[in-house]
């Protein structure tokens, strides 16, 4: 198995060198357990800092909006896909990036090992092959790693990079495309009433922080629709109008370009499965367009463009 | 002050007797978390937490609060005229509350009650609670409180602290009304022996606690050094400028005054806000002051950790409670960030 920090931190060192890029950006080691943090390294001298686990959750595209120098980034599967999208909505240029591709095995979630554990608080957390070492006062357990996926990395089927100029390693062997929207499923066969209290349920606990909002690549808009305020055309307080508001339209702008990272899911103080809005829309824009946002550079997304044959009778 | 030391029976028994005198507030299992919540009917509070995944500063500083009504109807005479909503002035205790929660009430009142400013608002919040805190024995790994002047056992900001015993809470009296409370309640002088383990516990939960921070330089830094010192670009980077950290922050006390209005009935409210979003700070003109995001992530480390420390001379506004450091989604950490600031030199 190859070392991927390793891999990271020289094919950075080498493009810093050669001078192809002014700064790359990837992860460094976090400060607590399973959590790294977002890095721009622009010296050669400090490419070791680079780092890789498989708690890089964290979706880089959305560090590249807008800038204008020279970039490597690492990316994982669904970083490259929202890069394509970035790419097609003009938020950076081909020319500018160079993706250092990183196969992909999926991210855990920190918040199902703590679940796990219960009251021990995991200090040190170590990666053995397919085995997580979680350790700290007074005990040690060997988990597996494939016990404690992320929800969206559990049933991924784009773990490869789409788009790249180097990898790291050999693609990984993707998945079949297994049954991606089970839940959305049992949402979908809910009757009004029920449906209504299951998405009330899902955001009360919102503290409106926007951290979901924020962590998504998608979400660059100079000014948001809810930062409105000339006119204001969401309340401000946590008046369960304006939090359904935030959460149905912020899901509503990411239709057909949602990737599934996951990103907002894992950034949510609170915990909550945002990504039981975006999954629905991406369910309909699969069965709608057999369309997956972010695979192909080429053409447009389908609420992009509008076509004679459009499967939706409203808009003829 | 006196202590006492009661079973757990007895201190339970305890709780359902002040509950005729308070309304009762403590932690509770919400979702995924444990967060301070009013405690209906017999529920007890779930003792055996960490810490609560917000602060209680809500039960202080709601995240909305209500603050004048009125009406917009032409006919009424007192159309436009604001009218203050009166507040709820009952008596609430506050069980486990944590030491370093409960200290963030009093750095935080420096700036909403103090000579030249008197918030009603916020005071009545205030001295309505009653503060039974629970010492932690078993500090989470992110906790720096002994680094900010607080302590896992710190009865500072608390009218009564417990020790847990085991069998038995030890409880301390930490302020006159906590001393009142504890006289009239059940419970026996604690021993000398009970006295020792408490203060086993007491070294042992500061032992424990790994994170030193380093703050004994911030107060003589040049203030324009640290402002402009080039660490910012560095630590700002990975900011999504979401605002967990000011939301969760026990210290963080911005907020946003609104008016609402349905049909002919408005209501002035103001709500909970964060220096991490560029609207808090947008002026009418279309100007931003803070309009980039290294702005807003300098603001609120300088604010906690250099333009307090420097206006109130009371340290830092910070009690390392450590939640930013636990969720903030990207890895940003005070603590680091502290260190930096504490340890810079200009050129």
């Amino acid at each position: 198995m190859v070392d991927y920090t390793k891999e990271i931190q020289e094919r950075a060192k080498r493009l810093l060198e050669d001078k192809k890029v002014d700064a790359v950006i990837g992860y460094r080691q976090g400060t607590v357990p399973m959590m790294n943090e977002p890095i721009l390294v622009r010296e050669t001298g400090k490419t070791d800092q680079l780092y890789w686990d498989s708690f890089c959750g964290v979706n880089l595209a959305n560090y590249l909006t807008k800038r204008k120098e020279r970039l490597a980034v690492v990316a994982k599967g669904c970083d490259s896909r929202n890069i394509i999208i970035h790419l097609q909505e003009g938020q950076i240029k081909r020319e500018q990036l160079h993706i250092i591709g990183v196969p992909c095995l999926g991210m855990l979630d920190r918040r199902k090992v703590w679940a796990k554990l219960g009251d021990k608080e995991p200090l040190l957390v170590r990666e053995e092959g397919d085995q997580l070492l979680v350790s700290g006062r007074g005990f040690e357990e060997r988990l597996k790693k494939s016990d404690f996926l992320q929800d969206n990395c559990a049933i991924c089927i784009h773990r490869n990079p789409v788009l790249y100029d180097e990898l790291i390693t050999d693609p990984v062997k993707e998945p079949q495309r297994t049954d991606r929207y089970e839940d959305v499923r049992t949402v979908e066969a809910m009757d009004s009433g029920a449906r209504w209290e299951y998405f009330e349920k899902l955001i009360e606990p919102c503290i409106r922080c926007y951290a979901c909002r924020n962590a998504c690549p998608l979400c660059y808009c100079p000014t948001c629709f809810v930062d409105e305020s000339r006119p204001q055309w969401v309340g401000k307080s946590l008046d369960p109008t304006d939090v359904r508001t935030f959460h149905y339209l912020r899901a509503f702008h990411c239709a057909g370009r949602c990737t599934d990272c996951g990103a907002c899911e894992r950034a949510c103080p609170v915990g909550i499965k945002v990504r039981q809005f975006t999954k629905k829309l991406e369910k309909d824009v699969w069965e709608l367009y057999q369309f997956e946002a972010g695979m192909v550079l080429e053409g447009r997304p389908p609420l992009d463009v509008f076509l004679p044959d459009d499967p939706e009778q409203f808009i003829k | 002050m006196i202590e006492k030391i009661l079973s757990k029976k007895e201190f339970n028994d305890w709780l359902k007797e002040l509950r005729k005198s308070f309304e009762m507030i403590g932690p509770k299992t919400q979702g995924e978390q444990i967060d301070f919540a009013p405690l209906a009917g017999d529920s007890a509070p779930e003792l055996s937490f960490q810490n609560s995944r917000l602060s209680p500063k809500g039960f202080v500083q709601p995240a909305s609060e209500k603050m004048f009504q009125f009406t917009v109807n032409p006919e009424d005479p007192e159309a436009h005229i604001l009218k203050e909503i009166l507040q709820e002035t009952s008596s609430r205790l506050v069980v486990g509350i944590r030491p370093c929660d409960a200290r963030a009430f009093n750095l935080v009142q420096l700036n909403f009650v103090n000579p030249d400013i008197q918030d009603p608002w916020w005071r009545q919040g205030r001295e309505r609670l009653t503060l039974m805190g629970l010492g932690c024995s078993n500090p989470c790994s992110t906790c720096f409180c002994t680094s900010v002047g607080g302590g896992p056992f710190d009865g500072s900001g608390l009218d009564l602290l417990m020790f847990d015993l085991d069998q038995d809470y030890l409880i301390q009296a930490c302020s006159e009304n906590g001393e009142a409370l504890l006289k009239a309640g059940p419970g026996k002088t604690s021993t000398e022996e009970d006295q020792k383990k408490a203060a086993q516990l007491k070294t042992k939960a500061e032992e424990s606690i790994a994170a030193q921070v380093s703050t004994d330089h911030l107060k003589d830094q040049p203030l324009l050094g640290l402002f402009n010192a080039p660490f910012w670009d560095e630590v700002q980077f990975a900011c999504i400028n979401c605002g967990t950290c000011t939301y969760l922050c026990p210290t963080c006390w911005c907020f946003d005054i609104q008016d609402e209005v349905h049909g002919l009935e408005g209501i002035r409210m103001r709500n909970w806000d964060s220096c991490m979003y560029p609207l808090f700070t947008l002026h009418g003109s279309g100007h931003n002051p803070r309009g980039e995001k290294v702005q807003r992530v300098r603001q609120r480390f300088m604010h906690k950790l250099k333009y307090y420390v420097d206006k109130y001379e009371n340290g830092v506004a910070c009690v390392g409670c450590g939640r930013c450091v636990q969720f903030c989604p990207v890895n940003i950490d005070i603590r680091r960030v502290c260190q930096l600031m504490n340890d810079y030199k200009a050129n």
